[in-house]
């Protein structure tokens, strides 16, 4: 087998194999697996900026809440259908993410790192203040009546894992489809060797925008289907823990890998699942867990698993 | 003679220290034109502000009869220049293939005249046996030798080789000089070169720069005879 067949293969199946779990997952691992697809879709939009572009940003929960709002905002006080509230939120993504990579890009390294953090600050903060509006830390819950897109209840299990198993599968392709391009190689390119690439003739600011957009809005998209999957809206996924995560997950699954974050984003959410029901102290458990992985497989398990068996793993 | 680059007045200081200053430099096109000098005498200064590296404190620079001293170093790039760093520069961590393809990729379109550009650059410089080898992996002389692949492979008007035969084997220097000149059929070249058999051999006009100006030029056999150079640079043994 070529490599791309190879890559065909291992990405087909494993959506064969989410497809097929649907029908035998019983009902407390199906619901997690729903959850898990769109926390993985959020992490393969991070790792396009940090894991293929090295662009290392604390302040996803800014695009994640920027989806989310735009879809929750435009059902609850707009009283739009599920279909174009969710187009809302991934413009909302757009916009907020073309307008932070004008600005923060001007920086670089641990000054990126700092702008992005207050930037998405910032947009936790304004969610308080407009707490007429967005009710703030409380929230607010999206109505099973306001849940039904195209005649398809998505508050019901088994539309809400087919509708979440098609946002993971629409991203994992985009961002697979996204790296074998001329476009994802540059991005490589950049992180590698940013001024080499710059004296190939190739414009990095642009190309990092670019990044940074695609990496937004593929965030806001799972921000938005978050909130209307699991019909509800609230503050902390502004907050700096929903920065966080994203990078955690993408670590420990493999930076600059397309599986990695499906990866990561799976093994951390069964490591806080099941040691939380061992022990009240669950995250001294994932913390351990988290050293003893970044020591032994600093690159990540698909990471690894690149530099070890499959080197044609994309 | 028509002019491919041309600068007047260029001009660097560093924190006061005066890196290039004044220089007017004209190179005719298809011309290999060698830059020496003794360390710290601002040739790889020059050359970055040529390409946009780094931008000029003052002066202008003309390419192919347009003023690009605004221009940031991809549109120059684009326009027709190519550069090959004087640190090797490679993307290690990618295969040698992959190297030249990124640089290949601006002018062809489609991922199998891609292909065939990148094999017939490496076949070039004699890195064709060896495309899917991490780039960090190439000895130094081969990742001289890739780099000068990623140059060649974008067709350039200019190619700008900043000491390119840094750390070479005697062999391994000998097809250089071959390379040189084979290039020279479709491309003007600059030379940043220490090895002076290199620019006798190869040169077809020589620019001695010392303490960021132009101290002569003339033809390799010219500057080989010039006192002040002899003085400043070649040493008088």
């Amino acid at each position: 087998m070529s490599a791309t067949q190879k890559m065909i293969a291992l990405h087909g199946g494993l959506l064969g194999l989410l497809f097929v779990l649907q029908f035998l997952l019983p009902a407390y691992h199906h619901g997690n697996l729903a959850r898990v697809m769109v926390l993985a879709s959020y992490a393969i939009g991070y790792n396009i900026m940090f894991g293929y572009t090295g662009l290392l940003s604390l302040g996803h929960a800014l695009f994640f809440a920027a989806g989310m709002y735009g879809m929750g905002l435009a059902v609850n006080l707009g009283g739009v259908a599920p279909a174009p509230a969710l187009i809302a939120g991934v413009l909302a993504g757009v916009v907020v993410s073309a307008a932070l990579g004008l600005l923060a890009l001007r920086t670089a390294g641990v000054a990126f790192m700092i702008v992005t953090l207050m930037f998405a600050q910032a947009g936790y903060l304004a969610v308080l203040y407009f707490g007429a509006y967005t009710r703030g830390d409380e929230g607010f819950v999206i109505q099973q009546a306001q849940r039904i897109m195209w005649g398809i209840d998505l508050s019901d299990p088994a539309n809400r894992y087919f509708a979440a198993y098609a946002l993971f599968a629409i991203c994992l392709l985009l961002s697979l489809w996204v790296v074998q391009r001329p476009f994802g190689r540059v991005l490589v390119a950049i992180r590698e060797n940013e001024e080499r690439a710059r004296m190939l003739g190739y414009d990095v600011f642009r190309h990092k925008l670019g990044a940074v957009v695609l990496s937004g809005t593929i965030s806001a998209a799972a921000g938005a289907a978050y909130g209307l999957l699991f019909g509800y809206v609230g503050a902390s996924f502004a907050s700096v823990q929903y920065s966080i995560f994203p990078l955690l997950w993408v670590l420990l699954g493999g930076a600059g890998t397309v599986l990695g974050p499906f990866i990561g984003t799976l093994f951390m959410f069964y490591l806080i699942d099941l040691s939380s029901g061992l022990t009240s102290a669950y995250m001294l458990i994932a913390g351990v867990a988290l050293v003893v992985l970044t020591l032994f497989a600093p690159q990540g398990l698909a990471g690894e698993l690149r530099s070890r068996i499959w080197r044609w793993l994309p | 003679m028509t002019m491919l680059l041309s600068t007047r007045g260029m001009t660097r200081y560093f924190a006061g220290l005066r890196a290039v200053h004044g220089v007017d430099f004209d190179l005719p096109e298809g011309q290999i034109r060698a830059l020496i000098g003794p360390n710290g005498a601002g040739k790889t200064t020059f050359v970055s502000m040529l390409c946009g590296r780094i931008p000029p404190s003052e002066g202008m620079i003309s390419f192919g009869g347009r003023d690009i001293s605004r221009l940031p170093a991809h549109k120059r790039i684009n326009l027709g220049m190519a550069y090959t760093f004087q640190i090797t520069s490679v993307f290690a961590r990618l295969s040698v293939a992959e190297n030249v393809a990124l640089a290949a990729r601006r002018k062809v379109q489609g991922a199998d005249a891609v292909a065939r550009a990148v094999q017939g650059a490496l076949d070039k410089v004699g890195l064709g046996d060896r495309p899917d080898q991490n780039a960090g992996d190439l000895s130094y002389g081969h990742q001289r030798l890739l780099e000068i692949a990623m140059g060649l492979v974008q067709e350039p008007r200019l190619l700008i080789l900043d000491e390119p035969t840094q750390g070479l084997a005697d062999s391994e220097i000998d097809a250089f000089k071959a390379l040189i000149r084979d290039l020279s059929k479709s491309a003007t070249i600059l030379l940043i070169e220490h090895n002076m058999s290199v620019v006798m051999e190869t040169a077809d006009f020589v620019t001695v720069l010392n303490f960021g100006e132009i101290l002569a030029e003339g033809t390799p056999q010219e500057i080989h005879a010039d006192a002040a150079v002899q003085a400043a640079y070649l040493g008088t043994g």
